[in-house]
């Protein structure tokens, strides 16, 4: 994956880019695999590696392929971006272990949904049970946001379909 | 792509499997891993896959716009429906409870179809961002 990225940052032509990051999602999702999470991993593969491939495919038809040189060496953005990769990184050591079963966030509401998520909701898939029931509202919300994104692109790009019409008449 | 035999003919035998997965992702998502969101995108990528092969026109006759665009507002009504079924039946908004009898089966229930809203928003916009590129420069955007 380290490998991945750097490329990603060298590469400067942007079809190559897309592919490589593709790979990347590919890569993330068994990642995600390996640490037991398989319906996020599932997201990740299906719309990280297929759909947003092929979308950014489709957007380097319209604009071309190859990244313009920059003027200056952006110096700046990198020092800070390394400060807080940094900050991040110091961040993550004061967290628990990986899977410590006494984490503060095994011990709060995750008991309750382990042991009676069959019981109270019929679904065997803790996941599931979780997302469109204990959490709805989120996934009402998630959902809104979905259709919010849709409708914001097709209003973005439905411009020449306006002014077709508004010559015509 | 009109003219490579095989991938037309890979892509006709892959369709039905890969929507067949997509429905067993939705349905199957109480189970094991999967989802709306997740056969939504499914669905949605077997949709994108036919039309990189066949063209989109023939996508669009296939899945024609205006029923994409409904799906993208359909999925949110759904889910929203389910909630204020929850109110009409004597319960708070997105209470499944009260939806069958039993409590349990009205968790199975509510849960089925907010998942069917949340699989039908999610393909709907899929497809639509899609036809939306790749109509794009075309002069296909005002059909």
């Amino acid at each position: 994956m380290v490998a991945l990225t750097l490329g990603i940052a060298v590469q400067r032509n942007l079809y190559a880019v897309v592919v490589l990051s593709g790979a990347y999602s590919f890569l993330m999702a068994t990642v995600l695999v390996a640490l037991d999470a398989v319906d996020v991993a599932m997201t990740e593969a299906s719309v990280g590696a297929g759909i947003s491939t092929v979308l950014l495919l489709g957007a380097l038809y319209l604009c071309g392929g190859e990244e313009a040189k920059p003027l200056t060496r952006p110096w700046l953005p990198l020092a800070i971006a390394v400060v807080i990769a940094g900050a991040l990184v110091y961040g993550t050591l004061g967290l628990p272990a990986f899977s410590d079963p006494q984490a503060p966030i095994h011990a709060h509401v995750v008991p309750r949904y382990l042991n009676e998520a069959l019981k109270e909701t019929g679904v065997p898939n803790v996941v599931t049970a979780v997302l469109a029931s204990y959490r709805g509202y989120d996934t009402l919300g998630e959902t809104t946001v979905v259709f919010t994104a849709g409708a914001g692109v097709i209003a973005l790009l439905r411009r020449r379909k306006r002014r077709k019409d508004g010559e015509g008449q | 792509m009109r003219g490579f035999l095989v991938l037309r003919v890979v892509a006709k035998m892959l369709m039905p499997f890969m929507l067949l997965f997509a429905l067993y992702v939705q349905f199957h998502g109480d189970f094991g891993p999967g989802g709306g969101f997740q056969a939504g995108v499914i669905g949605a990528a077997a949709m994108i896959f036919y039309a990189l092969i066949f063209g989109l026109p023939a996508t669009r006759q296939l899945v024609p716009e205006p029923l994409v665009e409904t799906m993208v507002a359909l999925g949110v009504l759904i889910y929203a429906g389910v909630g204020v079924a929850g109110i009409v039946l004597g319960g708070n908004y997105l209470d499944y409870f009260v939806l069958a009898h039993d409590g349990v089966h009205g968790q199975e229930r509510g849960i089925f179809w907010v998942e069917v809203g949340v699989a039908v928003t999610v393909s709907g916009v899929m497809m639509k961002i899609f036809y939306m590129f790749a109509g794009r420069g075309r002069g296909l955007d005002a059909s």
